[in-house]
This record gives C-alpha cells, structure tokens and sequence, in this order.
C-alpha cells in the first residue's frame, strides 16, 4: 500500500456506527436512529450554513440508515449540493446518495442532470467517471434522454482516457437496456466495433459487454464484430498464462474478456468466411485441449476461470450447432465432469448437456451417460443437482430408454423433496404417453404415479389418462381391471378414485364376466370409498353410479336404494342431492332404450395439445418445453387443424348454429328484450325443462365432471344446451352474439354434432311437440332485417361455384370446419382420412325456421376425376325443418392421383323461391398423404434419388401470412407431411417427407420450404416420383403462406 | 447481472446494488427471501441455484454471503469469479478484510464495487487498474489521518502490536475520541486472525 491517506474518516460517522453496533434491541436502534435523524435534520435547518465536511458527513449517516432498511425523506437537496462541491470526496459521497436513494423528483433531477453535465465537460477524468457511474447506476429515463446522444461521443473521442471510455461503455449499456429509443444508432456504432482491438484489455471488455447487448437487437449494424471477436478470442487463448500481466486471473489468460467475446458470437450464426470459421474452430478446439491439460494451480479459482471459459465455448458449440466434431466432444468433456468431485462441475455438466441433448449430433452421445445420470439422481446429496439430473433425464429420454427412464423417475419420485414432486409427476406423466408403444404400460405408470405421489397428481395429469382410456379401446379393459385391483388397496388416493370411478363407470362392463370383478363387486368397491372422499369426487361417483344402472342392470335396484338414501336425497350439498335426486329420477321413469341412450359410452374426445404439456410450458415459462409431437397430433385434431386454440369444453360440444342457441342463452342469462321470433323456441325449451326438472341444471352446475358427463348424453339437444352455456362462458358479450343469429358464424369452430335432432323426440318422448312449435313461429323471420337479405341469394346466378379455390386452399390443412354458410344454409364438414380411403360427414343446418323442400345434394365429378377418385353416398330426407340439421355421408376411394376437386351442388326450395347452390368439395390429393420420419441421411439420398427435372417442382412466392415459424410447421403438418427436424443444414428451412397413398401406386413425397425473412418470399421445392403429383402438391402448398 | 447482496451468517444485509430499476418494497421482498434461500443451505451443496426465472451465484467468505442474481445465458462460475475477485479487491484493499471493514467503510465497499462492475457487467478485470482509480481517488482528499488509515497499519499483522501501543498513544493525544471504538474493533479484528491480544 502506498503511504498515501486513504479516505478521509468520518468521526461522527464511525461514532454513530458503533452505537448502532451497540444497541440490543430493535428498539433501541430505532430509538437511536430516529434520534441522529432529527440532529440532522435540525442541522439540515439551522441558520447556520454547513461547511462541506459536516454536510458530506451528515448525507452518509442518512446513507446508512438509509441501508440499514429505514426510510429516507431528506437531505436530497444536500445531497444535490455535495454534487457541485470541488472536494472530490464530497462529490463522491454526494453521487453515493443519488445513486442509492435516486428520486424521481423532477426538480430534483434537473439540479442532479445539470450537475452531472457539468461534470462530464470537466474533462478531469476522475469527475467524469463518478458522473458516468452515476447514470449508470441510476439508468432512469430522465438520464437517458438528457445523455444518451453524449455519452456516445465520449466513447469514440480519441483523446478520452482508457477509464473513461471503459465507463462511457457500460453506462450506455445501462441505458440502452431501459430505454433503447433514446440511443441513437449512428456512426460511433462502427467504432464501437474497432474497440475490439483496443490495445486497453479492459476497454475491449467494456466494449464487448456494449456490443453484445447491441447486437443482440440489431445484428446486421454489427456483424463485423463477429470477426474482430474471433481473432482477439484466438489472441488470448494462444498466450501465455504470463503475457497478459495483470489480466491473466489465477494462470488463465483474461476468463472474464473471453467469456464475453464467446457471448458476442453466440449472437451470430457460424461464420460464413471460412478462414474467420477455421480459426473460430481452431480457437474451440484450443478451449477442449486445454481442459484435457494438467492444472497449473491447484487454486480452486483457477480450475473456476477455466472452466467457465470451457462452458461458454460449448455454450456456442451447442448454439452453432454445426460441427458434429465438436459437439461429440463437448459431449465427452461433460461426461467427465458429470463425476467430478466439485458439485459446482457436476451441476453445471447436468445443466448444459441438457441443451446437448436436443442436437441431433449429441444426441446420442449424450444417451451414453444415462447409467452416470440415474445415479446423480440416486445419490446427490443437493436437491438443486438432482433437479437438473432429472431435467436431463426427460431431455435425453427417446423411444428407446424411456421404460427405464419413466421407470427411474418412479423410483425417485417416491424419496424426492416436495419441491420437486410435482414437476416430476408432469414430466413422467408426458413420457409415458409421448413414448408408450403400448398403452397398459402407459396406464400402469400413470396409476403408479397416483399411488406414488397422488397429492402431487394435478387434474390435468388424470384428465389426461381419461382421454387416452376413452380414446383408445385397445386398452379400455385391461385400464378397468388396472383400476378395478388397485382400487382394492385399503388406502388409495382420492384421485385413484377419480380415475377409477370414471373408467369402471364407462368399461366396468368389460371385466363384469370375471366372478372376482361382477358388478355388485365393482359397486360395493367403489361405494366404501365413497364416504372418505371429496364433494367433487363424491359427485363424480354418482355420475358412476348412475352408468352403472346403465352397464348393469341387474344392481339398478341396489343404487336406487343408494340413491334414495337420506344421506344422499338429502346431501347438505346442492349438487349432491340434485345428482342423487335427477339420477334417481332418471333411472325409475326412463326405459333402458332411453337409458342407453342417455348414457352412452363417451365419445372419443378430440385430440389437442396434450393439457399436461400446457401445464409443464406454464410452470416453466414459454418457449421452454417445445414439442413437435404436439403438433403432430393436433393433425388430427377436430378443432381447425389446430392453429388456433378454443376453449377445451366449448370444442368438445357441437355447437350448431340454430335459434336454440340463443333462446337458451336467455335462459341462463335472464329476459331481456329479444326479437320475438325467439318465443316459440324458449318455449320449447321451457317446456322440455319443465318434463325432465332441473336435468340440465344439474349437469351445469358441477364444474369440470359436467363437461365429461354431459358429453356422454349423446343428445344433440343436451350438446346445444351446454354449448350455449358454455358460450355465455367464453364470449365476452353473449348477447350481441347470440342475439345477431342469423349473421352470425360459428363463435367456435367446433363442428356440427354427428346426432341429428331427431333424437331429441326419442329421449323426452313425453314432451314430443318440440319440434313443431320452431315452425309456426317462422312468420316473424321475414321481417327480421338478416332475412331480407336471402332475395340477394336467390338471384345468384344458379350454378355459381362458391369462391371456387380460395374454399379449397381453407381446407387444404385441415379436415374440419364450416365450408358454406348464408343466409339460409350452413354446411359444415368432418372428414377423416386413412391412407386412400376417406369419409367424409357434410352436415346441412337449415339456418331458418322454415322447412327446405326438394333438399337434394349431389356431388359431381368430372369424367377425369370419375376415373381417379371414387365418392359414394346416400341421398338425404328431401325436407329440412327448420333450425334442423341433415347429415350426409361422402365415402372415399383415392384410385390415383388426381388435380380438380369434385363439386357439391345443392337444391331446395325455401318459401316460394328455387335456391341452387354449388360448391368445390375440399378433397384434395394431399388427405392421402402419410407422414414418414427419416433420418437426415436417407432423405438426402432420397433427394438426390429424384432428381429427374420432371419430378422437381419448385414455386417462388410472396408470403401472404405473417412469417411464423410455428404456424409453418402446424401447417406443414397439416397438410399430411412428416416435419422433419434438423435435416437441413440452415434451422430456418422447413424439410418434410410422406407417401401419398392411392389404390394403383403409392407416391413418395419430399417437399422443402425456404422462408426469406427479408424478402417475405418463400421458395417451395417439391420432388415426388410423379410429376402430376409434385405440381399438385407444389400448387395446393403454396397457396398456404 | 442483475443485482449482489452482502449478508452475514445472522442475515443483515451488509451492501446491496441493484443493476434493474426495482421499487423499495419489492427489493426488501427480494432480499428477505433470497437471505433465507441462502442461508438454509447447507456448506457442501452447490453455489448455483435457481430461483424465480433468475440464476443465483453465492459464496461464503468467512461471516459474509456474496451472492449474485444474473441472468439464464449468463455464465455462473465466471460469476464465481467475480465474487472472488471483488472479495480481493477489497481484500488489498483494506487489508485482510473483515465484516466489520464493510460495515464501517461501506462508502468505500461501494466506490470499489463501481470501479470493477457498472450496470452489472465487468468494466476492469485487472486488480491493479482497479485499486489504482481508486487510490488516484485517495490522494485527492484533503490529507488527514484517517480512520481508515489508521485501519491500515493497525492489521497487517507484523506491525500490529506496536501499532496498537502507537495508536493508544496518539489516539490518547490527538483522537481521544476513538480509544473507545477502536478497542472494540481492534479485539474482534484479533480474534478473526485467531492472533491473542496481549498487553
């Protein structure tokens, strides 16, 4: 140390410090503080001026009082005045005090900006610094705009001094990150860049942190950076640990410099000059070489700097994603620290393989170390490493080691700290059903997760086993005798019950024939766990209960008798005793026939996004979780292809667009003043509630198990109830909605129910005059403003082929939806398609309250269409009531491939006038497209394989969507294509694969899509083994972006 | 990065700095819970966890917790390293630094940390550049004989003892105000070096 003195001591303040030491009690410092509190603010006051020492001396007590968690509401303005003193100290102090207690006094602030204006003219470096670290600290928007256009300056001036210019770096960083639109790009940008090359170590630090921010928004201003940080990088890490003086740390040439400089580059892609990349490589190679070195020092610091530096070069390893070489290596350096003795090595190695795992190169290097990572999570001792073991676990979890993986998690789940269970449960729950091959294994560790960890078992987690048990009758028994067994553990989990309520209720009847498991036996089972259980559950037994009645008739009078027990007809529980009361009801006045009906087996539940997957994407933030499995499935899904998501109960019920709709709304929502065209239909309704009381009500009101059940009362009436009730639910304004009928469209786009109306008349027989009243009342339509308009539709010219191809290209990603609607009619569509077979449900909605006579559809096919597509179907009813709905069924047979599409025309007759209507019947050649997966290799080969110039079809084209990755790749996969990831070497290309199926030839398909960002162009290549197929295909698939 | 704390084992909070404009109340929330995440853990486990969408970094020097909040991408054991660093620097600093050095001096806690991190990011890496700003800033005080100074001689250990006699006397003459304090300070400073007082 020089003998120089080194900060001047505050006496009063050192005093003042101990006697808060000093003090036992909380109140005794309080007592003290609020004693030194009014000393100062009497001196603050006096008449007598303070000198600057007194002044300084006072700001710092109030700064440590400040620190010590006392509110502070003065002595700014003395603060302010130290600002201007020409004692550095006092200055300092006075920066100290602004810099801690920052006020967004305007006033204030002004005083604070102009003098830190002055003092960065002062050209006396040490002033500007302190004025320069005080924005930085403070960063508040004032400062921004008062020195953001000056501080650039100060950067690039050639004269200012190394210091200075390290500050000006980072203090424009800081305002660059709370308000970016006060700094203005320019011409320091480029000069900024050169500082890379300072000779000043710490300018080039400086500086890299400000690029690395800036070129993070505004890449292209500073892509020189890229290799100007390559060759600095390449100059430390070829020096020795000696030439750098005062920046090598502990033998490791300047880690901090090097880190940053890795950081700056993982803002970029790999470089395109490849003397730029070799020596970038070079470098990465040097950082790998080095870890494999014996240590220079022993010093924990030392092995610290170097390894940090080894992290970030994998880190940009893993970002460029390029070099196979190195990323297996990396792989490797990571599996020796996975067993390192520092936990630091092995919590961080668990951490960045997990990024590892996701590249297609590593990622099978990274499956080597599962032995080494099942047993991180058997013995460390540190829940935060076990946390990442287990995140890399689900990482590196393919088809291949998930029975083992799934099958470890299970094992820890049962010691892991409560903290983690949960996230636990959701990433078992995921595996097993993204890798099961086969379904009991799924079930079984879904019920093993309940039994493990039931507490930690969400809904979505149970919902979800329901769905695949409802959806897959492959597994429906063997799930019934699963629960059936385990339900006969003396103690299970109030979930198991849930879930085993439901299955039993829907499948009991496939384990009835074993003696062990008759149905006086599954009831008895289900029934003792009933008084243990939860109101939600215990009405979800009821719901049991009564399908039983159902699937067993032979124990209807044993669940009368628990039903009419005063315990349940008596519940305290409204929704309890109106279950028991409407179920007991249901089951003495129904006939089995109504019955079966009423309570039929579920229909299989659309597929969506799995909800658990949502639910682990929540936890974890977005963007964290990404899945293409999700996407694949949403292929399938009932709901619009699956772009857009709607409301998980509204989708499941048919919602067709009927006047009952909007009576029923009414309903629930009370009168309001309505068109009186609405009468009869309320009417009607009020009639059926009156006959069955309080059936619907019932089913409302208990939360989620309503959606289940009530689904399951396969009626379309009870579907159009619920779906108005659950449209009063979603949509912000029912009334506007729901009034405007006749125009509006689907609020959901849920598809027609597949039960007509006509069952309605079967279930409520007692109350059959329900469809009649609808018509009467359509007297009123005419005067309704909507209708007036239907003359316009009938002086359509006749044969007039709606929006021929644009309807097409909606259709062309999706199977579902509504094709047509006016006035009068809606057509709405359901197709499924498997492999060069298809079916198709159009459903006609006569949107009036008139009947349509003379109703015939006919689909025509062109003599060259006739030959490759075969379409078979039944004529339908010639009459549509009014606010009915017909279904037609369209069979398909793809023979070969073909290029038009078939039309659908249709005629009837509405009131007095002739209606001719013709649309194009979405069938394209894509429905027959099969995804394949392929590896990278085999699709190259298979590329190169077609490169006959008849069988490449390529389209350059304007996007005429936004750009957006995600809705590419759904479309991508709507459209019938595998999505093949990591195929093409540059991220942004999509690459898919398939097989377009017909009855004579099967036809490979290869198709990639390049987006220019830029240019918002896309360029489409497709090459088939067919080239009337590749120029179909490249046609249908353009016209989607 | 994008705050450090300085605690102590009994969880007072020794300096804050704060790189993300946050208000009072939810920094004292902040710092209440990390202060309890911290000091639960136990000496063997790891220095890194997560918390809220934040990475934490800590370490413990003798009765003190450092401990950094930084970001997803950011680096954790070169954050390691900055602790360790600032930790020196106010190591040569003061002179084999103690808590109380902190507590006492904390403006110049606070005028170092500035000097090697501003807005959270690392502005001078070189120990020496460093403490010579720093100094370039002492030699332009007005030259009394400080407390600090005083500090200064008092702890390196090989002139501690006549150091102290020094002090008692010329305190005794000059700042009869410190003998009380000073005492306090000197006696824990010797129990931290694990040296006996004897006189």
């Amino acid at each position: 140390m020089p003998a120089v003195s080194k900060g001047d001591g505050m006496r009063g303040l050192a005093v003042f410090i101990s006697d808060i030491r000093n003090c036992k009690s909380k109140e005794a410092e309080i007592k003290r503080i609020n004693k030194e509190l009014a000393n100062i603010r009497s001196k603050f006051k006096g008449d007598k001026a303070l000198d600057g020492y007194s002044k300084k001396k006072y700001v710092c007590k109030l700064l440590f009082i400040f620190l010590l968690g006392h509110d502070i509401d003065f002595g700014h303005m003395e603060a302010v005045n130290l600002l201007s003193s020409n004692r550095y100290t006092e200055k300092q102090i006075g920066y100290l005090f602004i810099s801690v207690l920052v006020n967004s006094n305007s006033e204030l602030i002004r005083l604070i900006n102009n003098a830190i204006k002055n003092d960065l003219a002062s050209r006396n470096p040490t002033f500007m610094g302190l004025a320069l670290h005080c924005i930085a600290n403070v960063g508040s928007r004032e400062m921004a705009e008062a020195f953001a256009g000056e501080i650039p300056k100060i950067l690039v001036a050639g004269d200012t001094m190394d210091s200075v210019k390290q500050s000006a770096a980072l203090c424009l960083l800081r305002l660059y990150r709370t308000s970016p639109d006060f700094v203005p790009m320019g011409d320091w940008t480029s000069r900024v860049v050169h500082l890379l090359n300072d000779q000043h170590l710490g300018v080039v630090t400086a500086a890299t942190s400000l690029i690395t921010t800036l070129a993070q928004k505004n890449p292209e201003e500073f892509k020189t950076s890229v290799s100007l940080a390559v060759s600095r990088l390449s100059r430390i890490v070829t020096s020795a640990s000696t030439d750098l003086q005062d920046y090598t740390y502990y033998f490791v040439p300047a880690p901090w410099l090097s880190v940053k400089l890795l950081r700056l580059l993982q803002c970029y892609p790999p470089p395109e000059d490849a003397a730029v990349r070799g020596r970038l490589t070079e470098c990465l190679e040097t950082i790998l070489n080095k870890a494999q070195e014996p240590p220079k020092s022993k010093k924990v610091q030392h092995s610290n700097a170097k390894n940090a530096v080894l992290f970030e070069a994998i880190s940009l390893i893993i970002h460029h994603d390029s070099e196979p070489n190195l990323l297996v290596r990396a792989c490797n350096q990571l599996g020796q620290f996975l067993q390192h003795r520092e936990t630091n090595l092995r919590y961080l190695a668990l951490e960045s393989m997990c990024t590892l795992a996701s590249s297609e190169f590593s990622h099978e290097a990274v499956k080597t170390h599962i032995e080494t990572v099942i047993n991180a999570l058997k013995t460390e001792r540190d829940v935060s490493v076990r946390q990442r073991a287990v995140d890399l676990l689900y990482a590196m979890c393919d088809r291949s080691n998930a029975q083992q993986i799934v099958a470890e998690m299970l094992n820890y789940l049962e010691t892991a700290d409560y903290s983690i269970r949960e996230e636990i449960v959701l990433k078992v729950a995921i595996l097993a059903e993204k890798y099961a091959v086969d379904y009991t294994w799924y079930v079984d560790t879904i019920l093993n997760l309940i039994r493990i960890a039931g507490d930690y078992v969400s809904e979505e987690v149970w919902y979800r086993v329901i769905q695949i048990v409802i959806n897959r009758d492959d597994v429906q028994g063997y799930a019934a005798k699963t629960v059936f067994e385990a339900l006969q553990a003396p103690a299970c989990h109030e979930n198991l019950v849930k879930v085993g309520g439901y299955i039993l209720g829907e499948f009991g009847n496939l384990i009835a024939g074993d003696p062990r498991s008759s149905p006086l036996i599954q009831f008895n089972l289900l029934h003792s766990k009933f008084h243990l259980c939860s109101v939600p559950t215990r009405a979800l037994l009821l719901s049991t209960y009564i399908k039983f009645v159902n699937l067993f008739p032979e124990i209807k009078t044993t669940i009368q008798d628990v039903l009419r027990s005063d315990s349940q007809l008596k519940n305290a529980d409204v929704e309890l005793q109106q279950r028991a009361v409407e179920y007991l009801r249901l089951s003495t006045i129904a006939s089995t026939d109504i019955l079966a009906t009423v309570l039929e087996e579920m229909p299989p539940f659309p597929e969506r996004e799995s909800s658990i997957l949502a639910k682990l994407k929540k936890k974890k933030g977005p963007g964290t979780v990404t899945d293409l499995e999700e996407i694949k499935k949403e292929r399938n899904s009932d709901v619009n292809g699956g772009t857009e998501s709607t409301p998980v109960n509204a989708s499941t019920v048919a919602l067709p667009d009927s006047p009952l709709q909007g009576s029923l709304a009414e309903l629930v929502t009370g009168p309001r003043p309505r068109p009186s065209r609405l009468n009869s239909s309320r009417l009607a309704i009020h009639n059926l509630q009156t006959g069955v009381p309080c059936l619907f009500k019932g089913f409302f009101t208990s939360e989620e198990h309503s959606g289940f059940w009530l689904i399951s009362l396969n009626t379309s009436l009870l579907s159009v109830c619920m779906a108005s009730e659950l449209n009063i639910q979603s949509t912000p304004s029912p009334s506007a909605d729901l009034l405007g009928l006749g125009a509006a469209p689907l609020t959901s786009s849920a598809p027609p129910p597949s039960s007509t109306g006509s069952l309605l008349v079967d279930v409520f027989s007692d109350s059959a005059s329900v469809v009649a009243p609808l018509a009467p009342g359509s007297e009123d339509n005419f005067a309704s403003p909507d209708l007036a308009s239907s003359e316009v539709v009938s002086e359509e010219p006749a044969d007039t082929v709606h929006d021929a191809d644009e309807l097409i290209h909606k259709f062309v990603c999706k199977n579902n939806g509504v094709l047509f609607e006016n006035q009068l009619l809606q057509i709405g569509l359901k197709s499924e398609f498997r492999q060069n077979l298809g079916r198709m449900f159009i459903f006609y909605g006569n949107k009036t309250s008139t009947q349509f006579l003379n109703f015939t559809p006919t689909l025509i096919c062109s003599d060259e269409l006739q030959s490759s597509l075969n379409l078979q179907t039944k004529p339908v009813d010639p009459t549509v009531d009014g606010g009915a709905q017909v279904q037609q069924v369209v069979n398909i047979e793809c023979i070969s491939d073909f290029m038009e599409a078939p039309i659908l025309n249709i005629q009837f007759r509405y009131g007095g006038t002739f209606q001719n209507i013709s649309v194009k019947l979405p069938i394209t050649l894509n429905k027959f497209f099969q995804p394949t997966e392929m590896a990278s290799q085999d699709f190259f080969q298979r590329w190169k394989q077609l490169s006959n110039p008849q069988q490449e079809m390529q389209n350059i084209f304007k996007a005429k969507h936004p750009m957006d990755t995600e809705i590419t790749k759904a479309k991508i996969i709507g459209f019938g294509s595998a999505l093949l990831e990591e195929v093409d070497p540059n991220p942004a290309n999509f690459v898919g694969a398939g097989i377009i199926h017909t009855k004579t030839t099967q036809i490979g398909c290869l198709l990639r899509l390049e987006p220019n960002l830029q240019a918002q162009m896309y360029r489409l290549t497709l090459r088939t083994s067919k080239e009337t197929v590749s120029q179909r295909l490249c046609e249908l698939l353009s016209e989607q972006f | 990065m994008q705050f450090m704390l300085l605690f102590s084992r009994q969880g007072k909070l020794r300096l804050q700095k704060w790189y993300v404009p946050l208000s009072d109340k939810e920094k004292k929330k902040i710092t209440r819970e990390l202060v309890q995440t911290v000091l639960a853990r136990k000496p063997k486990m790891c220095s890194f966890l997560e918390w809220r969408d934040l990475k934490i970094v800590y370490k413990r020097y003798a009765s003190l917790y450092f401990c950094c909040a930084i970001e997803d991408q950011d680096n954790e054991l070169i954050t390691l390293e900055i602790i360790h660093r600032y930790v020196e620097l106010l190591d040569k600093y003061f002179g084999s630094v103690c808590e109380l050095d902190i507590i006492f001096n904390f403006e110049k806690a606070y005028f170092i940390l500035d000097e090697f991190l501003l807005g959270g990011e690392v502005q001078e890496t070189s120990k020496k550049n460093v403490l010579k700003a720093i100094e370039q800033a002492d030699l332009l005080q007005e030259v009394n004989f400080s407390f600090t100074r005083i500090s200064q001689i008092l702890f390196n250990p090989c002139i501690i003892t006549g150091a102290y006699l020094f002090l008692q006397r010329s305190s005794a003459e000059q700042f009869g105000y410190f003998t009380v304090n000073i005492d306090v300070y000197v006696q824990w400073k010797f129990q931290q070096s694990g040296q006996k007082i004897c006189w």
